[in-house]
């Protein structure tokens, strides 16, 4: 998801037996649904995951402005402008919230940004994608947005008090989002011709993408089983990328769309819609960098850390001159 | 060079007269910017009146260790809760 | 000076004017989102953004209204070419770096501030409830605008020539905002709307103390270019904006979004 590929930094689950008092004590307090905090004792791996996560996580909103930012200047009405800029405004108000989640773990938000921007900290694969059509913003928000909430919704309960606030926080939002996404695309789909070939065109290039956010398959997680004894990751990939697709065929069959895979099928037996795996070469190519638009956005991303550079320290170095004037003055 | 904005806590009055609470954090370069910071990140969706900040490294909290010390003895001050007592209910609002 | 022009298609003007300004400038400034110095000043820009957005669809809406041909606040938007556009060529020039964003966001902000405050008491009710709403989320806009024009002149080496900078460059932009012509006397005449002349000194003075605490120094020159609240010569900047904000309507004319 918005984490997809966190590494995680243990050996595997310990057992019982093979753990400290003090991580056995720890264990404990997760199993029974207490919040970890952050001057609580927590295992070093515990602490160095979170970091990542959240940190992946926070990346993932602040990136994440930047394919529907695309749209903001282009947008077809003032209404849906102003939706448009509340809307990635959010995002960045997400990406604060985390920012400040993980900084309670003792990283700083500077240096979480510069491992962004150097390339030591990824962020999700779905930002990596162009939006071409203005249909995209619709989609953009209908199923990535969609896809999100699937994920945060119970991430609200994960064991780090400040990570499962934030969540609490972002998740009110996150359902604006998605609806505004789904009455964009909806416009379009009852629309002119051309309007529900964007619409068509959307949904054709976004669904495979999508369908990656939820990470690769289980049996090549390895590492989800520690991060889920220890509440940070509360469902599989497979789980989580099952129920997205189960909740968005039918409102695909709503819009009237085509539907994106031949392979999506109602499977009686086991209940869930059949459907064809995403290409995870191409999931793995992105993560490695070579996504159709990985350059231009870190590249945008370094830009504007780069010439925000003398904003910062500008306004520091008035901060610290009034606090001086006052410090004579008393 | 190092020249991080430092860290502010936010608490925030609702609209209908409550106590400030705290909504979350942010970056300013000093206490005036943080409110203004404070207003345009947590008050989005009219969620307040009035504004607290705070520097995050000026707040004194207990330790976690402490949890038992602090707070377990007025567990046992059970009469400091008005339900404690049995008032009858002919003795009306009280 | 021809004839006095008719009441309503001056009053038409004067809305377009005030339309044009935030329609134009909260497109500039929305241009921002997701490439700021800092996430807070992202979310900062974006509110105000929003607002200027919120507050075109006031003006442009009535502009409609008091034209009476059916049109919306889109419709005003999105299908009108440079030459009827009726905004401060202040608002309408490039971002330029942040610097240059906030000193224009300032100047901008100081004249709208008192412009408002004057058509609290305008004749006609509809203007007068628009200042009501507006005046609030302007009287913010100054404020931030005003501290981070001063935050930044008066912080760094830099930082201050930067904002120097950005003063000079825009300063020749400024005087557009007090010039006077037949449409501000027909408004005037009304009481719809205040002379724009009679705003300078209080202007002058706001940003006078600002600009003093921000240690920067106000350039010597009066002159200022002009032509865009006639309409008569606007920036090259303009149409390029134009061919943005309006490429879907145009491309795709009659669809619904």
């Amino acid at each position: 998801m918005y984490a997809q590929m966190v590494q995680s930094t243990g050996k595997g689950v310990k057992s019982s037996e093979d753990m400290t008092p003090e991580e056995r004590a720890f264990q404990a307090r997760i199993d029974a649904g207490e919040k970890i905090e952050p001057k609580d004792w927590m295992p070093p791996a515990y602490r160095k995951n979170l970091i990542r996560q959240i940190g992946q996580h926070a990346h993932s909103e602040i990136v994440g402005q930047l394919p529907e930012g695309n749209w903001i200047t282009r947008a077809p009405t003032l209404e849906r402008k102003a939706i448009l800029l509340a809307k990635v405004q959010d995002e960045a108000g997400h990406g604060l919230y985390l920012y400040c989640a993980a900084e309670t773990l003792g990283v700083s938000r500077d240096d979480l940004t510069e491992m962004l921007l150097d390339g030591r900290m990824k962020y999700s694969s779905i930002f990596n994608y162009p939006t071409l059509n203005w249909s995209d913003i619709g989609a953009v928000g209908w199923l990535v947005d969609g896809a999100a909430i699937i994920n945060q919704v119970p991430l609200q309960r994960t064991s780090f008090g400040p990570y499962a606030r934030a969540m609490v926080r972002v998740c009110k939002e996150e359902s604006f989002h998605a609806r505004q996404g789904f009455d964009a695309i909806r416009k379009m789909a009852d629309g002119t011709p051309a309007q529900k070939r964007m619409a068509q065109d959307s949904l054709n290039r976004l669904w495979f993408p999508a369908l990656m956010m939820f990470g690769p398959p289980d049996k090549d997680s390895p590492h989800s089983a520690q991060s889920m004894a220890w509440k940070i990751k509360m469902n599989t990939n497979d789980e989580l990328r099952q129920k997205f697709v189960d909740q968005t065929v039918p409102q695909i069959e709503f819009l009237g769309l085509d539907l994106p895979d031949s392979g999506i099928q109602w499977n009686e037996e086991h209940g869930h819609y059949d459907y064809t795996d995403p290409d995870w070469s191409e999931f793995f190519d992105v993560l490695k960098g070579n996504g159709p638009c990985n350059v231009d956005r870190l590249a945008a991303r370094n830009k504007a850390w780069d010439d925000g550079k003398w904003v910062r320290d500008g306004l520091m170095a008035h901060a610290k001159k009034k606090a001086a004037a006052k410090v004579a003055a008393e | 060079m190092k020249n991080e904005w430092p860290l502010w806590e936010v608490f925030i009055r609702g609209q209908h007269g409550m106590s400030h609470r705290h909504v979350g954090s942010l970056h300013a370069p000093d206490a005036e910017m943080a409110i203004k910071n404070g207003r345009d990140v947590y008050t989005r969706r009219n969620e307040g009146l009035s504004i607290w900040v705070v520097e995050s490294n000026h707040i004194a909290a207990s330790s976690p260790s402490d949890k038992g010390p602090l707070y377990e003895p007025s567990e046992s001050k059970v009469y400091r809760h008005p339900t404690f007592f049995d008032i009858p209910d002919e003795v009306g609002a009280m | 000076m021809s004839t006095p022009l008719k009441r309503d298609e001056a009053f038409l003007q004067f809305l377009l004017r005030m339309g044009d300004n935030t329609l134009i400038l909260g497109h500039r400034v929305s241009e921002w989102c997701g490439h700021a110095p800092v996430l807070e000043e992202d979310i900062a820009l974006a509110n105000t953004a929003l607002d200027l957005i919120g507050q075109t669809q006031f003006w442009l809406g009535l502009a409609g209204e008091v034209q009476g041909e059916g049109k919306s606040a889109d419709d005003i938007a999105f299908l009108r070419d440079v030459w009827d556009f009726r905004n401060l060529l202040l608002v309408e020039v490039p971002n330029g770096d942040f610097g240059h964003t906030l000193m224009r966001q300032f100047l901008f902000d100081a004249w709208h501030s008192i412009q408002l405050g004057r058509l609290l008491k305008s004749s006609d009710a509809r203007v007068a409830a628009i200042a009501e709403k507006t005046a609030k989320e302007v009287a913010y806009h100054l404020e931030r605008s005003a501290d981070t024009v001063v935050g930044l002149g008066d912080g760094s080496e830099e930082s201050r020539r930067r904002m120097q900078e950005a003063l000079d460059y825009l300063w020749p932009y400024v005087g557009e905002m007090f010039q006077s012509d037949d449409v501000d006397a027909a408004m005037v005449a009304a009481g719809i709307a205040p002379d724009p002349a009679s705003l300078r000194d209080e202007y002058d003075a706001l940003i006078s103390r600002v600009l003093a605490g921000a240690t920067l120094t106000i350039p010597d020159s009066r002159f200022g270019h002009k032509g865009g609240r006639t309409g008569k010569m606007h920036t090259e900047h303009l149409g390029h904006l134009l061919t943005q904000m309006q490429w879907l309507q145009r491309a795709y004319p009659g669809a619904n979004w």
